[in-house]
């Protein structure tokens, strides 16, 4: 019985175990473990399998580029970068025919190239090509329109079926259907194109350009209308827009929907059917009520007072009203789907625009009322250095076209995105110079870092070494002892020979002699590798400064890492008799410059001196011998928008007091003083505006000149005389 | 039922011949085991009634549960894909609608199993635990919902994330089957490894219509723009190694290669940069004297020497991610989290979420002709610059590339930022690390602007009880010819220091002071940092108090208090 009772108990174990077996009652608990139970379909245990030994991918890179051409071009596939390798980055321009005539716009866009340092005239030495047959308008309507094209470029030599060439346009097609095609093989040459829509852009290959009207300045160009911040930073109105609306046809939709939008009161959206010949015809039955309206608003007027300003596409997708929008500080609300934004490769639009869907029309007026405050003066603000850094002129767009280009040949020394979307802009930051965000002096703010707490000291010398009291002496001790020190280098431009070592005075900040080869003035600012600091003290040899001083210079320039911090000041103003820039050292209350003669600035300026400028400029400063701090002057404000500092000094700087020195002599010549005025037009003419900008404000030691016992203050010495 | 015969046939003819005692003892254990069984019947068939109607969720993992649905071989295939389709053209956007919140909806299909008619799977592996784990964190996440009706986006639970193991005219039958498909609108789909032998396509080879593509591995030529997202290959060793963060700095080696799939060509250029740089660079390969399997992942050798996986990318300052067959690696996920620089070498290579991603500060890409000169170029980087990228890579893989939730959710991010551009997130937010997001400074009024006079200013007075002070201070400030407004807030408390003279001020009140010292630390710790910043310096006219005429100098009587 027993036994019995105990196989009877195994059976019935057994048999409910099967039962549940079964039901598959056990499977519920197992699976219920979680993700650990289906492990073993692990996606990646496939992974080593992918093998790659049939091509050699050399083979593999040569028949992309005979796969992937036309539409499909890349870089990669279109475009040759050897020829790249051996000049850097030339650009070509084709010698103009005669009896071909060029619009206005296009002349300028091959003039800001040959004026450009990218411009080389031999072919042989180019990388990219630019044609002198004007592609910009190829409306086969328009009076621009340039017959037989086809013929001209397949007769250059040089076009190579389009290789590494670039050719810009601005409109494309003609009524009704305003396609994209130019109306002649482009080949494997790049496009530059406004209006682009996404379906035929071809990314890292095509430029998505803005539409400029014919009146864009070339050089220059007018600064953004932005004066000052107001908070909150609601306009009078909220959305406005003044524009033609097409009754039919391609990009008519849009338009012709707005007055659903249009409120009257904040969001102001006006259309016209007035325009073509024969309008009348064709027009509606909102048509003359809508003209009504359009005639009460003044366009201007609507622009400048409006928080946002709608931007919908016309018959093509790009519009003037984008640039427009852009300068007024109204921030543009796009309404153009498929419109591949100016610039869209490097250009962060979000920070500057409000991207819209067309199709979501009616929920426009509630996504901007959704816009915080914050983000409208970020926005606004962004609009603002986007159109100073990349738009107002001609030549900015034309360079930017040529940045970007450069960007993706020299890939590995390109900008990033940072660089390209914050102040001072892309067009100021050379990845040449590093690629070191930190190496710059616009990020230290932005990436919480500080410039290296050290200057190297550059002086400056043209007359030989005859006694231990010269004035250069003095001060090279008087700043080899600052705390801040790092180096001592003297530039030794003098005609003489160097003099031997024993004679430099012992101090303990080492210094190192460089001997000009070309003993001219632009050396100063030459990149020398042996600076090892951020920071350059830059000095004249017959500066007189103290320690003191120095320190001092170098505490505020941490604060300013972006400007010119130093003592000399001088001014300019407009001399309205004779109708140009003037030049004073006159003691008054403002100033514009901070001379290099006693200067603190970070050593980026050293390369954007030697690089940015034209040789044309270098060339007549290193011919007079002369202007050098002023263009250095000229050249930092234009990146920094921003006046230099200066600092309060121990001695007034006379440069009267070096009566035995030939550079004493080079300031009392009246020669020298006139040259500077010529100097300053010259250089205004380059930059296209005048971008010094007055300062009242002098930096002083907090406790400077108060009545507090002088124990008390740390730089003490300069105020002692 | 098959053992309930078994039961029937003993049991009966067994219990009446025990005794009673025993006939309790049975019927409870047979009772206890029926309602058992009972149960666990229940257990097994309750959930199936309802899997109908229920949408995927936590509770569905098991793809053993899941109904099966044969395709018939007629099944509709979708269309290759489109080339051309954008967010406007092939996105219907209508569905995500306009909520406050700007975040869009996403919903995922219950999980089903397909086979084609004869029962084969369309899958050899079903549903793989990564694309279980991304399913999981998208279920878990703000963007998820049941409601079908009120989604923007669909994600299918057909796991396509491998094509090597998928039959692909019958995963297309699959997706097209789908209730909401409708050519593919809106449906997103996640692939890791495209493309088969021999040509490896950069994008998945499944018939899609218009469906967005996560992928990793798009070649320029694939990808399109503004639609498709670049994603990471996933790399396991992400959730089975962990490697602490080291600080960036010099490492042991300067290039280290690690992958073992590389074409010979390019292994013997590497070897040649080997022999012209010995040292500085370690060229591994797979050890040939380990079985291959799980441990042989883990392992690297060179001439013998072994190493270990991924651990010794910590010892490189720069690794090496090269191509393989497809251009998408799981080597970059092992590099970065290493906090090595990634030097990539894969022509046409669409890098991961590069829609946001700035890599040009953690990685240097180099076209693969270059792959001799890489050591040159990779010299001429500064050092400062070396370090940035190395932490700035770790942080790529930190927040972007360390679990299949964080790619999860990171293409989502990118499509709602599509969705709702003037909500989308910024470029500090998506590049900076959290230690650079605490010490930058992004000042509000970023623009250099130096405002006009015209405005003026308006002058702010807070007062107390003491009448006289005030009158003063007005007086005073209203002979200003900028003052264009003049406020005076009165808030109801006395002045505290009654005794205290205008010079003085507050400052010789001793536990005023002490008060406000223990303000500045209390905020310092609420900002998480000290804000505030020393300078030695001050802002005076220019011509303050130099031996001048006093009435050519603009602001004469500054200081004269």
């Amino acid at each position: 019985m027993q036994a019995k009772k105990r196989y009877l108990i195994l059976l019935s174990a057994g048999a409910s175990l099967i039962l549940l077996f079964c039901f598959g009652g056990i499977q519920v608990p197992l699976s219920r473990r979680g993700p650990g139970r289906r492990d073993d379909h692990s996606l990646t245990g496939y992974h080593p399998g992918a093998r790659w030994r049939h091509i050699s991918p050399r083979q593999k890179r040569d028949s992309n580029s005979g796969l992937f051409t036309g539409r499909r071009c890349r870089m990669e596939s279109c475009f040759n970068f050897s020829l790249c390798e051996r000049n850097g980055f030339k650009v070509y321009v084709y010698p103009q025919q005669k009896g071909e005539k060029l619009s206005e716009s296009y002349q300028n866009i091959l003039s800001s190239i040959e004026g450009s340092r990218f411009h080389t005239p031999d072919p042989a030495k180019a990388c990219l090509f630019v044609l002198s047959l004007d592609t910009l308008d190829r409306d086969q309507l328009s009076p621009q329109y340039v017959h037989n094209l086809k013929a001209k470029i397949q007769s250059l030599p040089l076009w190579n079926e389009g290789r590494n060439h670039i050719i810009f346009n601005l409109y494309s097609g003609t009524w009704p259907d305003y396609t994209e095609d130019l109306g002649f093989d482009i080949g494997f040459a790049m496009l530059a194109k406004a209006s682009i829509s996404t379906e035929n852009f071809r990314p890292n290959f095509d430029v998505s350009v803005p539409l400029f009207s014919k009146d864009h300045p070339r050089t220059g160009g007018e600064r953004g209308f932005l004066k000052h911040n107001t908070i909150p930073p609601y306009r009078k109105y909220m959305l406005v827009f003044k524009g033609k609306r097409y009754l039919t046809g391609i990009g008519s939709d849009t338009r012709n929907a707005l007055y659903h939008v249009h409120n009257s009161e904040d969001v102001v959206l006006l259309t016209t059917c007035k325009h073509g010949k024969d309008w009348q015809k064709h027009k509606d039955v909102r048509c003359d009520k809508d003209n009504i309206e359009y005639d009460k608003y003044d366009y201007r007027e609507m622009l400048y007072n409006s928080t946002f300003c709608l931007v919908p596409r016309g018959r093509r997708l790009g519009s003037f009203r984008f640039l427009e929008a852009l300068q007024a500080a109204c921030v543009p609300v796009m309404l153009s789907n498929g419109w591949e934004l100016p610039f869209s490769e490097i250009i962060n639009w979000n920070t500057a625009a409000v991207i819209g869907d067309e199709r979501l029309l009616l929920q426009i007026p509630s996504t901007v009322r959704s816009i915080h405050q914050d983000k409208i003066l970020s926005l606004r603000q962004q609009t603002q250095f986007l159109w100073e850094a990349y738009f107002n002129s001609l030549e900015k767009i034309v360079l930017t076209t040529l940045e970007i280009i450069q960007d993706r040949v020299l890939l590995h020394a390109s900008r990033s995105s940072l660089m390209w979307n914050s102040l001072p802009g892309g067009l100021f930051t050379l990845p040449q110079y590093s690629t070191n965000l930190g190496d710059f002096p616009f990020y230290y703010a932005k990436l919480g870092t500080k410039p290296y707490p050290k200057f190297t000291a550059i002086i400056h010398m043209v007359t030989p070494l005859v006694s231990q009291s010269q004035p250069v002496m003095k001060l090279l001790v008087a700043v080899a002892k600052s705390q801040y020190c790092a180096q001592v280098i003297v530039l030794w431009n003098s005609d003489k020979p160097l003099p031997a070592k024993h004679r430099w005075p012992v101090t303990s900040a080492p210094i190192s002699v460089i001997e000009g080869e070309s003993k001219v003035i632009n050396s100063r600012f030459l990149p020398y590798n042996t600076i090892p600091t951020d920071a350059v003290l830059s000095l004249d040899e017959d500066t007189v400064l103290s320690t003191t001083e120095v320190d001092f210079a170098f505490t505020v320039w941490q604060s300013f890492p972006d400007r010119i911090v130093g003592y000399p000041a001088r001014s300019h103003f407009w001399d309205s008799n004779k109708e140009r820039w003037g030049y004073t050292s006159k003691w008054t209350n403002d100033y514009s410059m901070v001379l290099t003669g006693a200067a603190i600035y970070h050593k980026y300026y050293h390369y954007l001196y030697t690089t940015y400028l034209p040789a044309s400029l270098r060339t007549m400063v290193d011919q007079m011998s002369n202007c050098e701090d002023i263009l250095m002057n000229f050249l930092v404000s234009s990146v920094t928008k921003l006046p230099p500092v200066k600092v309060t000094q121990k001695k007034q700087y006379k440069e009267t007091m070096m009566g035995q020195s030939s550079r004493a002599s080079r300031w009392a010549d009246p020669d020298h003083f006139a040259q500077r005025q010529t100097c300053m037009n010259k250089f205004a003419n380059w930059f296209g505006t005048m971008p010094l900008i007055h300062s009242q404000m002098r930096m002083d030691p907090v406790l400077f000149k108060d009545q507090v016992s002088i124990l008390r203050k740390k730089y003490r010495d300069i105020e002692r005389l | 039922m098959c053992a309930s015969g078994k039961y029937n046939s003993r049991g009966p003819a067994l219990i009446p011949r025990m005794k009673i005692k025993h006939r309790i003892y049975y019927i409870t254990l047979f009772s206890v085991v029926l309602l058992g069984l009972v149960a666990t019947g229940m257990f097994q068939f309750w959930p199936h009634s309802i899997e109908s109607t229920a949408d995927w969720t936590l509770d569905k993992r098991s793809i053993h549960d899941a109904p099966l649905i044969r395709l018939p071989v007629s099944s509709p295939i979708p269309e290759r894909g489109d080339l051309s389709c954008r967010m406007h053209t092939c996105f219907d956007v209508y569905r995500c609608g306009y909520n406050p919140k700007n975040r869009i909806k996403v919903y995922i299909y219950p999980l089903q199993r397909f086979a084609d008619e004869l029962g084969v799977p369309i899958s050899s592996t079903g549903l793989s635990r990564e694309y279980n784990d991304l399913l999981s964190a998208i279920s878990d996440s703000d963007f998820y919902t049941d409601d079908v009706t009120r989604a923007c986006l669909f994600i299918p639970s057909i796991d396509v994330l491998n094509q090597n193991s998928l039959r692909i005219r019958e995963t297309a039958q699959a997706l097209a089957m789908l209730p909401r498909w409708d050519k593919g609108m809106n449906h997103l789909l996640f692939n890791m490894l495209p493309g088969g032998p021999p040509d490896y396509n950069t994008a998945l080879d499944v018939p899609r219509d218009r469906a967005l593509l996560a992928g990793g591995g798009f070649s320029t030529w694939t990808y399109r723009q503004g639609y498709d997202i670049s994603i990471p290959v996933y790399s396991p060793l992400s959730a089975d190694v962990e490697l602490p963060e080291r600080q960036p700095g010099p490492r042991r080696y300067f290039i280290l290669s690690s992958q073992t799939a590389i074409h010979r060509e390019y292994r013997a250029e590497l070897e040649r940069l080997k022999e012209e740089n010995g040292e500085a660079l370690l060229l591994l390969d797979k050890c040939s004297n380990l079985s291959q399997g799980a441990a042989s992942a883990r392992k690297r050798c060179y001439k013998g020497q072994v190493y270990d996986y991924p651990q010794i990318l910590q010892e490189s300052s720069f690794c090496v991610v090269l191509r393989g067959a497809r251009l998408g690696q799981a080597t970059l996920s092992d590099v970065l989290q290493a906090g090595c620089v990634p030097v990539i070498l894969a022509d046409s290579y669409i890098l991961p979420f590069s829609e946001v991603l700035d890599w040009k500060r953690a990685s240097v890409v180099i076209p693969e002709e270059k792959l001799s000169e890489m050591y040159t170029i990779l010299k001429s980087i500064p050092h400062r610059q070396v370090e940035e990228m190395q932490r700035q890579a770790r942080w790529f893989w930190d927040a972007y590339f360390s679990s299949m939730k964080a790619v999860g959710l990171t293409t989502l991010q990118i499509i709602n930022d599509r969705i709702y551009p003037y909500a989308a997130r910024t470029y500090e937010q998506w590049n900076n690390p959290p230690v650079v997001k605490w010490s930058s400074v992004n000042s509000p009024l970023f623009l250099p602007l130096i405002p006009p006079r015209a405005p003026g200013f308006t002058a702010v007075v807070l007062t107390y009880d003491r009448v006289e002070s005030l009158f003063r201070v007005i007086t005073e400030i209203s002979k200003v010819p900028s003052l264009a407004k003049l406020l005076v807030v009165t808030p109801r408390k006395k002045f505290k220091c009654p005794e205290c003279t205008a010079i003085d001020g507050l400052s010789l009140d001793q536990t005023h002071m002490v008060e406000r010292s223990e303000c500045i630390n209390k905020f310092a710790s609420v900002f998480g940092t000290m804000p505030l910043k020393v300078v030695e310096h001050r802002a005076d006219p220019v011509l303050y108090k130099d031996d001048f005429p006093e009435k050519l100098k603009s602001f004469p009587n500054i200081g004269s208090l």
